[in-house]
């Protein structure tokens, strides 16, 4: 962003106050991040830069709290990581199902009473999650589903599938219909023609919705803590009773890899965005 | 054109309108069954949940279902300050004698001890006089009761008693505003120093209004900046906001904790600075300071990204015109483009003020006790005190208020033009 040479002085110091803002604000976004990877190599026990660390010293660094939450004894990690992507994928497959027909049915444009059933479908993003968590929970304890993995499972699907259904709906918005009439007009049935013009075209926005559900359950701890027992920990659960305790340098090894996942997200799902605008044809 | 047409006949013989009208209902009735999976499981799962958290919140059913004589024989009760009539007495005394039987006095001695303080000593009194046999039933109970405790003899405890009959009751929603029914069947204040939920809904209110505005103040800038720099460079910095965006909530706090722990960085920098003496470093977690900078920076990129998808729709060319039409650069933004922004400050702004309004996790972990939030409180009563009523009643306080801004939002922006990533 340069300046044209005519700028007067006022709007040049302006100019720079407001680049000196977006960089503070960028810094206060991104740096609180950057603090957990050095720490996590910390070869001590507390959570501050030790004088070795600060000249670089290696032996400072090691990496015994990678080995404390793999090899730890009577350590929860294992089973944690185990339950969170059992449970993620689970939910996730069911939001993407249940999302993507609701969406399918919502963009057409025969269907009544779509103001309120859409906003009734998205209401679980909305709602606060303590509210969604105290009325799940009476649901599943009545249905006999409390402390089991089905119930978290159905749990993160109410949660999950907004996420699906936004993400899917919007694809379809810039959806062509005359290619699906065009198959039916060649005599296909509905579910071939789904199978094989609809879904291959949303499937970029239906991945996406999948990937903002994965993470919801992969990240959700609220309604997970009214909902679990001892045997359905997960990640989440266990740093929050971790941090709630005492922080210790093994969460942050954990929360090292929890930055590397959310960097793969973010790479999948920025990739898929292209994707899908690509295929829908929108250039920018 | 006359009004009167030929009627169009489909090939079947048909009339087209016909025709047309049955394909209509047939692809409305495709629609939605492609809907009602999801639908019928929600409303199963999440809706009715919800509405059982209502009923749950005012019923008051358990003491009307145990003293049904009582409460029968209290409608012939005429004079309230005075003591009630024989027939309550006998009344009470038989429903009393019932749960005996059955064990369920307990309970019942509990549930109007919270009505009024000092029930349940009365009421286990009683209890052992029946266990003994030595109430006559032949004789008058009202006078043989009486002698059992001088509470019996208090007409305050008969109108606790009486208080309780109707089944269902707002109390746990008054008492959610530290409000109560008294005895005379008017609503009363708590005494100033036990008004702590009242305290609690505003500091809600007021963390997640200051929590809007920081964002709102922060966010803005840098989504201008990124809607105006060249794809190349934005994309690149659009990961500083995407990336604390999909990374775990939990993260994110955590390492809020060590940067603002007194040892920590951000009070090491104060010290380096010469702000802050070494030996007097502040506090800047366990209370509001902690749950203002995390929630800012935890919900950003909910302002950031509305913001930008609006700011990415307004043309260049508008600024450039406003200018050459002889504005400064501050008219023109002002006058130009920012009324162009309102929409996405719209959706920023309460997409952010409805998430903060409910936050947990977060004031749980860097609040302290001065930073929570009345989520916290709702988690305590139903994980702690067990007092799952009032929880809901809290639960569908706060639901109220964030439907009423949904509402808003939807009338503003939509629903369905909430824009993800």
């Amino acid at each position: 962003m340069a300046l044209p040479s005519y700028t007067e002085t006022r709007y040049r110091i302006w100019h720079y106050i407001y680049i000196a803002i977006c960089s503070f604000v960028f810094f206060f976004l991104i740096a609180p991040l950057f603090v957990i990877f050095p720490l996590s190599f910390n070869a001590e026990e507390f959570l501050v830069f030790s004088e070795g660390m600060k000249n670089l010293d290696p032996d400072a660094f090691s990496l015994r709290w990678y080995k404390d939450m793999i090899y730890g004894t009577k350590n929860p990690w294992g089973l944690a990581a185990k339950n969170s992507f059992i449970i993620a994928i689970f939910a996730t497959i069911g939001s993407i199902i249940l999302g993507t027909l609701a969406a399918l049915g919502l963009s057409s444009r025969h269907m009544p009473y779509k103001g309120i059933i859409m906003a009734t479908l998205i209401s679980p993003m909305i709602v606060p999650l303590i509210i969604s968590g105290v009325a799940i929970f009476f649901f599943m304890a009545k249905a006999g589903l409390a402390a089991t993995h089905t119930g978290i499972v159905l749990a993160h699907i109410i949660l999950g599938t907004p996420f699906v259904v936004i993400t899917v709906t919007a694809t379809l918005s810039g959806f062509d219909h005359s290619v699906t009439r065009a198959a039916a007009s060649l005599g296909s049935n509905p579910v071939n023609t789904f199978m094989k013009i609809t879904l291959p075209l949303i499937l970029p926005g239906v991945i996406s919705g999948g990937l903002f559900a994965f993470v919801t359950s992969f990240d959700e701890v609220v309604v997970v803590l009214f909902l679990a027992g001892l045997e359905n920990t997960t990640i989440p659960v266990q740093m929050w009773t971790g941090l709630r305790e005492q922080l210790s340098p093994t969460i942050l090894a954990v929360a090292t890899c929890l930055i590397l996942l959310s960097t793969l997200i973010l790479v999948s799902a920025e990739l898929l965005r292209r994707r899908s605008e690509r295929l829908r044809g929108i250039n920018r | 054109m006359s009004s009167e047409t030929k009627q169009i006949l489909t090939t079947d013989g048909i009339p087209l309108e016909v025709s047309l009208k049955k394909a209509e209902k047939k692809n409305k009735i495709r629609a939605f069954l492609l809907v009602a999976p999801l639908l019928l499981f929600l409303v199963i799962t999440y809706i009715f949940p919800i509405g059982e958290m209502f009923t749950r919140s005012v019923d008051d059913r358990m003491v009307t279902n145990m003293l049904p004589k009582t409460f029968k024989a209290m409608e012939k009760w005429e004079n309230l300050n005075e003591l009630p009539p024989e027939e309550v007495y006998r009344g009470f005394y038989e429903d009393y004698k019932l749960l005996a039987e059955n064990q369920q006095h307990g309970k019942l001695g509990q549930r109007l001890n919270k009505e009024k303080n000092g029930f349940n000593t009365i009421t286990k009194k009683l209890f052992r006089q029946i266990k003994r046999k030595k109430i006559d039933e032949s004789a008058s109970l009202k006078e043989q009761i009486n002698k059992i405790h001088k509470r019996w003899r208090n007409v305050e405890y008969w109108q606790a008693i009486k208080r309780t009959a109707p089944p269902y009751t707002a109390a746990k929603y008054l008492k959610g505003m530290d409000m109560y029914l008294a005895a005379d069947g008017s609503i009363a204040q708590v005494d100033e120093d036990r008004r702590i939920h009242r305290i609690l809904w505003l500091r809600t209110l007021e963390i997640a209004f200051f929590v809007t505005l920081f964002c709102f103040f922060m966010g803005y800038p840098i989504a201008h900046l990124l809607a105006t720099l060249p794809m190349k460079y934005s994309n690149l910095l659009m990961i500083c906001v995407l990336l604390p965006f999909w990374t775990s909530l939990l993260v994110r706090t955590a390492s809020w904790m060590i940067l603002l722990q007194q040892q920590g960085i951000v009070n090491d920098f104060f010290v380096m600075i010469g702000l802050v003496a070494d030996d007097n470093r502040p506090e800047m977690m366990y209370n509001k300071v902690g749950t203002y900078v995390a929630m800012t920076q935890i919900l950003l990129p909910f302002m950031v990204l509305p913001l930008y998808s609006v700011m990415k729709t307004i043309s260049p060319s508008l600024m450039r015109a406003g200018k050459s039409l002889g504005g400064t650069p501050f008219v023109a933004f002002w006058k130009v483009y920012f009324p162009l922004t309102i929409p996405g400050i719209g959706a920023g702004c309460l997409l952010v003020f409805i998430l903060a309004i409910g936050y947990y996790i977060t004031p749980a972990l860097v609040g302290g006790a001065s930073g929570t939030l009345i989520s916290n409180q709702i988690a305590f009563h139903m994980k702690t005190t067990l007092d799952w009523s009032f929880a809901s009643a809290m639960g569908l306080m706060l639901l109220t208020g964030v439907l009423v801004i949904y509402w808003i939002y939807n009338k503003l922006v939509g629903v369905d033009n909430i824009k993800l990533g």
